[in-house]
């Protein structure tokens, strides 16, 4: 994979903006527990980085997914995991099935100010009895006259109080659980609609995570993306893009991390000479930027592959696994260089360290890409087995 | 990294070749402590396979290192780690300095028949005192006239016992000890050359490595590789491509023991049912399978750096490093899936398990590619600190 100038350019302009208008302001959102996404998504959107491979017709820029990526890298800048990943739902895990299957009208009406920053976007597939185990949600969408009407919950619903619509995923029949679900475009103010709580979460502190209940919720029957009952299929493509957004996003953060961690030992002086000086350190961290390095290798090659139109599906999952893995490496093996400095809240090590937690829970567990590279190497036991 | 039919067509030259001439004398070979290196390699020299990088005027290919790296990964699928590094020395440990600095003559007179198979090679750079270490070394060319008189020994090399000629690394002078070595194409019969004893080793039992002790061994000064005191300098770009080799070579023997492990366990059936339904089985498993994807991907974004120009000291580093960590975790791992059946000498999972624990010693040991990271990342020592 060999980058062009326009994938630099659009490294520097993330980083402008970064550095100007995100990270001055992560401590403070850190406590207030939630970021301003209308605000900040603006902005992004203002310089066209919401919409970097979404049609051109919607306000995007038509690029092709490696430019996504590398703005997924680049996101690992800011010096958090929450904005990061808010930004990430808007792009890469509310909005593919909406920008390749929505018809035009619904495009106009959500992709459109989606890419533009004015609307902020969330995904309803969990709830509370369905994470990764997809098939099993309960939430139920019934078509009456020219409505569908939604009842049911979701669950850890990442920008859920500020989003004013969400990518839902319901059950619009009874077939099977392949079969019954579909994808619909639900606008967060519409009557019924119940943002119940925001989370209270270990890391992730300055995203709003909530729990949604739908109460005889309306909502038009043209806002249905693509056909109806292929939702599962569309999602399951939509979580392609989220694994390897997952993945790469979590390759910069961890790079900065090393850097500050060998920074911080090179200061440190401890019986008469940096801590840094120490062979353990310096090789673990040289360790560490090995890992760090097979992740970014793993999604440069999966992109490679996906442009050129193969089924990333086992790299995509392989990548998500390992930069779960790698992030929980690098925080815990870093913190523990900067002893009880890196153990304050407000620390940059304990603050990855406690956001980083997540990789292996959200998109996928660790566990469910484990089962789903199982599958596609033939070693899963067979059904009837059972 | 996007592959040519000339690519496959290489890979499935190499696998016919090795499912014929090599598979099915390998256990005879582990046994008698050696393999017929000229008559195996006069096959692969026929078949093209022993210069495919190497200039078309001696016989090779021409074509770019990715090929070698493709006949590195293909080696793979040999049932022993032997002939794989044997064949490594041929091509991309003992040949590669002369193929870009020898004199026309010296190439005609030792790359081209190391090329079509009739010269077998090996690499003498470490000693009893300097392995890793190579700056120590202490064998000594002096000049005498037109020659070169050679007086120390060498340890651990490869090939030694069936070689036709060495790629001797040696201090010509007493200056600086980066600027003071060369290296110089020593055939094996001179007089003078003693081997001194086949070496008894843990694992890579079909292959012969040797010790051996220069008295006063005279070679014409035209058999210097290149500019006399640039000899460091050029085993080190040496390296770059040996690491690579390395790394690309750990992939598909990985590949192989974890292929074996799923049909045993598949097979073998425990409490009622096959041991591979296991989850902690087939997601192990599955977690090697995405170590070796993110190795794979790795080597193949290094050689696709490498071929666009850069230094690719660091990645190839890093590339051998993990290839080290990886054959290690993964034979260990496969191993105990297979139980008392794994722990037989003629085991492959055991073969695998012996032969692979040198990935992480042989062509600079695991610490000296930490050391090579954490120097590239700023983080040594600086001398005043010791």
């Amino acid at each position: 994979m060999q980058f062009t100038q326009e994938h630099d350019e659009i490294r520097r302009t993330l980083r402008a903006i970064i550095e100007r208008d995100i990270n001055p302001h992560v401590d403070q959102w850190e406590e207030d527990g939630i970021f301003p996404a209308h605000e900040v998504f603006k902005k992004l959107g203002s310089a066209g980085l919401l919409g970097i491979n979404k049609p051109a017709e919607y306000g995007g820029m038509g690029l092709d997914y490696s430019y996504a990526m590398v703005m997924a890298e680049e996101l690992g800048h800011i010096t958090c995991g929450s904005v990061p990943m808010a930004i990430g739902v808007q792009t890469d895990m509310a909005t593919p099935a909406l920008a390749r299957y929505g018809s035009d009208e619904l495009r106009r009406e959500f992709l459109a100010p989606s890419i533009a920053g004015d609307f902020v976007a969330c995904l309803g597939v969990s709830e509370v009895g369905a994470g990764s185990d997809v098939a099993s949600l309960k939430t139920t969408a019934r078509r009456v006259g020219g409505d569908y009407v939604v009842n049911g919950g979701k669950m850890w619903t990442t920008n859920g109080t500020q989003a004013d619509w969400m990518c839902l995923l319901a059950n619009t029949g009874d077939g099977p659980v392949h079969k019954n679900k579909s994808l619909i475009c639900l606008p967060m103010k519409t009557k019924g609609v119940q943002v119940v709580k925001k989370l209270d979460k270990l890391g992730m502190r300055s995203s709003d995570t909530a729990q949604i209940f739908f109460d005889e919720v309306k909502v038009p029957v043209r806002n249905l993306i693509g056909q109806e009952g292929m939702g599962f299929v569309y999602q399951m493509q939509q979580f392609q893009e989220e694994r390897l957004w997952g993945a790469i996003s979590a390759v910069v953060g961890m790079e900065r991390l090393i850097a500050e961690t060998a920074d911080y030992t090179r200061e440190r002086k401890v019986f008469g000479r940096p801590l840094l000086d120490n062979q353990i350190i310096h090789f673990k961290l040289a360790e560490l930027s090995t890992e760090i390095e097979l992740v970014r290798s793993l999604c440069y090659r999966a992109c490679e592959e996906y442009l050129d139109g193969q089924d990333v599906t086992m790299l995509a999952s392989m990548a998500k696994l390992k930069a779960g893995r790698m992030v929980r490496l690098v925080t815990d093996g870093c913190l523990q260089y900067w002893g009880g400095a890196g153990y304050l809240w407000e620390s940059p090590t304990a603050r990855a360290f406690r956001d980083s937690r997540l990789a292996s829970i959200g998109g996928g567990a660790d566990e469910v890409m484990l089962q789903i590279i199982s599958k596609l190497m033939g070693t899963l036991p067979r059904p009837e087995k059972h | 990294m996007k592959f040519t039919p000339e690519h496959a067509a290489l890979r499935q030259t190499w696998k016919t070749l090795i499912d014929r001439e090599i598979n099915p004398h390998v256990d005879e070979w582990e046994k008698s402590g050696q393999f017929p290196a000229h008559e195996l390699f006069k096959k692969m020299g026929s078949a093209g396979l022993l210069g495919v990088d190497k200039p078309v005027q001696f016989g090779g290919s021409g074509l770019d290192f990715s090929y070698a790296m493709v006949c590195s990964e293909s080696l793979g699928w040999v049932n022993g780690g032997s002939v794989p590094m044997a064949t490594g020395v041929q091509i991309s440990m003992a040949t590669p300095a002369l193929a870009r600095y020898g004199s026309d003559e010296l190439r005609q007179e030792f790359l081209a028949p190391s090329i079509s198979g009739d010269f077998v090679a090996c690499l003498g750079v470490s000693e009893t005192g300097a392995g890793s270490d190579v700056a120590s070394i202490k064998t000594t060319a002096r000049r005498v006239g037109g020659d070169w008189i050679i007086n120390g020994g060498k340890m651990w090399t490869t090939n030694g016992a069936q070689a036709d000629w060495m790629c001797l690394l040696a201090n010509t002078g007493d200056g600086q000890v980066h600027k003071n070595k060369s290296l110089i194409v020593v055939p094996m019969k001179t007089k003078g050359i003693e081997i001194v004893k086949k070496l008894n080793k843990l694992g890579m039992r079909a292959s012969d490595t040797v010790q051996t002790f220069f008295d006063e061994v005279k070679v014409p000064v035209r058999y210097t590789i290149g500019q006399p005191g640039q000899g460091f300098t050029y085993q080190m770009q040496q390296f770059q491509e040996e690491r690579l080799w390395a790394g690309a070579g750990t992939l598909m023997g990985c590949d192989r023991i974890i292929n074996a492990t799923i049909d045993y366990t598949r097979e073998r059936k425990v409490f009622g049912k096959p041991l591979l339904d296991n989850q902690v089985i087939h997601f192990r498993l599955a977690e090697l399978k995405s170590e070796v994807e993110a190795l794979r991907s790795l080597v193949y974004r290094a050689c696709e750096d490498y071929l666009a120009g850069k230094d690719v000291t660091m990645l190839a580093s890093m590339a051998k490093l993990k290839a080290g960590r990886l054959r290690r975790e993964v034979s260990d791992a496969c191993l105990q899936y297979w139980g008392g059946a794994g722990y037989l000498w003629d085991s492959p999972v055991a073969r695998a398990y012996r032969d692979g624990r040198l990935g992480s010693i042989g062509g600079g040991a695991d610490e000296v590619m930490l050391q090579i990271i954490a120097k590239l990342q700023g983080n040594m020592p600086r001398l005043g600190n010791r």
